[in-house]
């Protein structure tokens, strides 16, 4: 098989079995560097630090740009549309079932259980991206907890909460815009 | 037509604003798909969360199908999913192609420690409207708790915990079935 359609084949099984989000895809993308040398891994933390660093859901940022370095813009578009397929195919057909139960007790009951455990997980990463943020990777927890503390980072913190509480209305694109130039000016 | 190019385009927006993985495109999602076009409810894109985190994929893009799919059929939800993705095509392909060193240079390392801030205040005022939507007695402040103690501190799938959360919706129903 020549290694384009292997690449895309490759993806196609990463968007089939990686679950749980973009991350999940991490060591789908190792191996593909173990198994055929494509990229280094040296390489793919570079790609990995990008994707994290441009807009967009990490996932597709990493196969846009592992597709690009591999065969420009015509892999970056099958390694991308490889890797969301099975997904589209997957969620098109759960609809259709749950569209069939939909007014069926025992579904709403489950979905209700699964409401409150949803917002647990996403406070978990929240306070995962609070960790990130706010504090310095350096120190010893919880001894020098108070030296760990990025005051910059609190401080801007409290400003923009304070701003999007009071202005309901703001669409959250200006909050993202004056904290990227708070943290380009203030060397953050 | 019309609908198709609002799902288009909205969907580009929320991926274009969005960084970080599916969790950090909410408050887009509240801003663009629940308080502006009114495609789905809060309840909905908390239950798109639950089953994208138990298919494969990427939950941005699984939500984008599942909301796409609501408004406007399969070709919705293709239309929705191929928004979501267009902008990293476009950026990571510029990127890539001119700058590079892009994550190593200063001003976009510092802007990033700032964008992640303001990740965290948007993070907050949604996490705060869902606790208010999403856990409304005590089982499910139960099933809150537990479920964020284990997605922090453990390394259990979240898979199992979603199925383990269904389950506690289901017995819960059984039990009120049998008091009425």
């Amino acid at each position: 098989m020549n290694t384009f359609l292997l690449m895309c084949w490759e993806f196609f099984k990463t968007g089939l079995f990686a679950v749980g989000g973009g991350l999940a895809t991490i060591p789908f993308l190792k191996e593909m560097s173990i198994k055929y040398g494509w990229f280094t891994l040296d390489r793919l933390t570079t790609m990995i630090a990008v994707a994290e660093s441009t807009p967009g859901p990490v996932g597709i940022n990493m196969a846009t740009y592992v597709g690009y370095e591999m065969f420009g813009i015509p892999g970056a578009v099958c390694a991308t549309l490889s890797l969301i397929t099975p997904s589209i195919i997957v969620i098109l057909i759960i609809s259709r079932i749950l569209d069939a139960f939909r007014e069926s007790k025992t579904v709403k009951a489950v979905f209700d259980g699964f409401r409150p455990a949803v917002v647990g997980f996403i406070l978990a990463a929240v306070l995962s991206i609070y960790q990130t943020a706010m504090l310095n990777s350096t120190g010893t927890f919880p001894a020098q907890f108070v030296e760990m503390i990025n005051w910059k980072a609190v401080v801007l913190y409290a400003g923009l909460l304070a701003l999007y509480l009071k202005k309901d209305k703001l669409h959250p694109l200006v909050i993202i815009c004056l904290a990227a130039a708070a943290g380009a000016l203030f060397s953050f | 037509m019309k609908v198709l190019w609002d799902l288009y385009s909205a969907w580009f927006r929320m991926g274009l604003f969005t960084f970080g993985g599916g969790y950090a495109m909410l408050p887009m999602i509240q801003k663009e798909v629940i308080n502006k076009y009114h495609w789905a409810t809060e309840d909905e894109v908390m239950d798109y969360y639950a089953i994208g985190q138990c298919t494969p994929g990427i939950i941005a893009v699984n939500t984008a199908t599942f909301i796409g799919r609501k408004v406007k059929g399969d070709i919705g939800g293709i239309v929705a999913t191929l928004g979501v993705i267009s902008p990293s095509l476009v950026i990571i392909t510029l990127i890539a192609g001119l700058i590079t060193n892009f994550s190593d240079l200063d001003i976009v390392r510092h802007a990033l420690k700032g964008i992640q801030v303001a990740v965290c205040v948007l993070m907050f005022v949604s996490v705060r409207s869902l606790f208010r939507k999403g856990v409304k007695n005590k089982l499910d402040f139960a099933v809150f708790v537990i479920a964020w103690v284990l997605a922090q501190f453990t390394g259990i799938s979240t898979v199992f915990l979603v199925i383990a959360a269904g389950i506690a919706g289901y017995v819960r129903m059984r039990i009120q079935e049998g008091r009425a």
